[in-house]
């Protein structure tokens, strides 16, 4: 006997069983057998990329149309787009050509600012990171320098210039020196906020496990605040590319800096304008650098 | 005279803040054997956690000495590793470096770097983590953080494990889980445990002695009641289990009766 058979063989059947009720499957009409050009998922891709990449080329097309609109009139002071592109053509196709002197590439003018920022941004930040640490370590430095420190830091870097310049007797330190003392500040006062902020869990750890004061400085205390010590650095690379462009147009020679106070002396408007655009893409590049390798380094743990 | 193996004589607390003296800690006299799992139970800021700074090296004791076999405790070390309360986990660490880190330290001039990369592995076997040994603590969840705090506790084969109310933080059944490894754990490496809770089940269920504490300030031990269960203990055995509810009972009774938990005036 079947189970069902004998589940029903007691019970008194209503009905007549009824037959089984057969179905015809009625197959769905089939999706159109076009495959799409793009796999829905490179299409979400594109879409996401294009959602990002539109909104600011659109912004730099209306303000591109808005200036060359502005700046066509014939008695207009500044050249327009179009004049820009046109005037500097030379500039823009040849970045790299070196005629002597002063007369060199923009190429070569950037790459003489960025390697005296590169040395004075590098000895700022080991000077920073360094006086930072003790500041933020110790009570009696943070009372003694805190003080000098939040005072020299409102002095601008231009000021700087003529004391250094007194000092070095030359164009070339003093322009680093100016960058060095630019950048150290921001470096030195996140250092010692970072280092202040560790946590009393990480130190309870370090004391639990009697680190000795190397192994607790480069195990927990640089990376405990390595995110506040990028945050600094991040405003240093930031200071430090102001201040050159300011800084060479006193000291005079090869330099991004000085390129645009000679345009501006024999009226190349144009060139100040491309100078200007090349500076800010430097800048905007240095930044992003200093926070990439601040994701990098420190796991994640720094914003980008 | 025979000393037990860790004793903590007539200690005093007291923080100082100007003029404003705060005793926090009076007169706390505990002995305990070697293998032997103590509970500290008392209502929040009677000064629990303190105790165990000082048994950890992490606080000074006003007054009063704590002797680890027959040596005065003053310094935080690795022979009294702390499992804290909120982790404290190293977050630019993997688990397994947090727990190496610890490891390193303690045995590397005695063991080879093989040597210390199984006792690693081991350790995070014995908390069921070594799955996720290459993950942060951002990636784990909390009672993983936790177990991992107990693996790097563990590692530094401490002669006393602190534990500053360890599970916490933890949801209700997370907490079971940990406290049923903590006992596993126990049983094999038979640990001189002392811990700080302020849950009643979770003291009668782990521990061989529950010292309970009288409120703050000047807290005092006010009564030590020994659990006399057998062991290996299975949770849901003892709940009908007389000694068990009778421990749970006593215990209770001191803490809701007879020092009722009056907000600070």
């Amino acid at each position: 006997m079947t189970p069902t058979a004998a589940a029903t063989s007691n019970v008194t059947q209503l009905k007549p069983q009824a037959a089984a009720p057969t179905a015809t499957v009625v197959p769905l009409p089939a999706p159109a057998a076009k495959k799409p050009f793009f796999s829905p998922r490179a299409k979400t891709r594109m879409m996401e990329w294009g959602a990002t990449v539109i909104p600011p080329l659109l912004t730099t097309a209306v303000l591109l149309i808005l200036w060359e609109v502005l700046c066509s009139s014939p008695t207009s002071s500044l050249p327009a787009p179009s004049k820009v592109v046109s005037d500097t053509w030379e500039l823009i196709a040849n970045p790299f050509y070196d005629n002597g002197g002063n007369d060199k590439g923009l190429g070569w003018q950037l790459y003489a600012s960025l390697k005296r920022v590169a040395l004075g941004y590098a000895l700022a930040a080991i000077v920073g990171i360094g006086l930072g640490a003790l500041v933020g370590a110790s009570t009696w430095a943070m009372r003694g320098l805190d003080p000098v420190f939040q005072v020299l830091r409102t002095i601008p870097p231009l000021a700087w210039l003529p004391l250094s310049l007194a000092a070095f007797r030359d164009g070339e330190p003093s322009a680093i020196f100016v960058i060095f003392i630019t950048a150290i500040w921001p470096v030195i006062i996140n250092t010692a906020v970072g280092i202040r902020n560790i946590p009393q869990d990480y130190k309870n750890v370090a004391q639990v496990l009697r680190l000795n004061p190397i192994e607790y400085f480069h195990k927990i205390m640089l990376p405990a605040a390595a995110p506040y010590i990028f945050t600094g650095l991040r405003i240093g690379i930031g200071l430090s590319w102001l201040a050159i462009v300011a800084a060479e147009m006193l000291i005079g020679g090869v330099g991004i800096g000085f390129f645009i106070w000679d345009a501006w002396n024999s009226s190349r408007i144009s060139d100040i304008i491309l100078a200007l655009i090349y500076v800010g893409a430097v800048g905007f590049v240095l930044d992003r650098i200093v926070a990439l390798i601040a994701v990098a380094v420190t796991r994640g743990t720094a914003n980008a | 005279m025979s000393k037990a193996f860790l004793t903590i004589e007539h200690v005093d607390k007291s923080f100082t803040r100007g003029a404003m003296t705060n005793e926090v800690l009076t007169d706390i006299s505990l002995s305990v054997n070697q293998g032997e799992f103590i509970s500290i139970i008392g209502h929040s800021g009677c000064g629990k956690s303190t105790l165990l700074n000082i048994v950890a090296g992490l606080t000074q004791a006003t007054k009063g000495v704590v002797f680890l076999e027959g040596k005065v405790v003053d310094e935080p070390g690795p022979e009294r590793a702390v499992v804290f309360q909120n982790h404290s986990l190293l977050p630019w660490l993997t688990c397994y470096e947090n727990v190496s880190l610890a490891v390193d330290k303690v045995f590397g001039r005695t063991k080879s770097k093989a040597e210390r990369h199984d006792w690693v592995m081991h350790k995070l076997k014995l908390v069921n983590m070594e799955h996720a040994k290459d993950r942060r603590p951002s990636e784990i969840s909390g009672g993983m953080k936790q177990r991992i705090g107990i693996a790097r506790a563990l590692a530094m084969q401490p002669k006393v494990l602190l534990l500053d109310e360890p599970f916490g933080a933890l949801d209700a059944l997370t907490r079971t889980h940990l406290q049923d490894q903590v006992m596993q754990i126990q049983a094999e490496l038979n640990n001189t445990v002392l811990m700080i809770t302020h849950d009643v089940d979770e003291a009668v269920l782990l521990s061989d002695r529950i010292v309970m504490m009288t409120n703050g300030p000047s807290a005092r031990i006010g009564e030590i009641l020994d659990v006399d269960l057998p062991r290996p203990r299975k949770r849901l055995e003892l709940v009908s289990d007389r000694t068990y509810i009778a421990a749970r009972a006593a215990v209770l009774k001191f803490l809701y009766e007879r020092h009722k938990f009056v907000e600070a005036a």
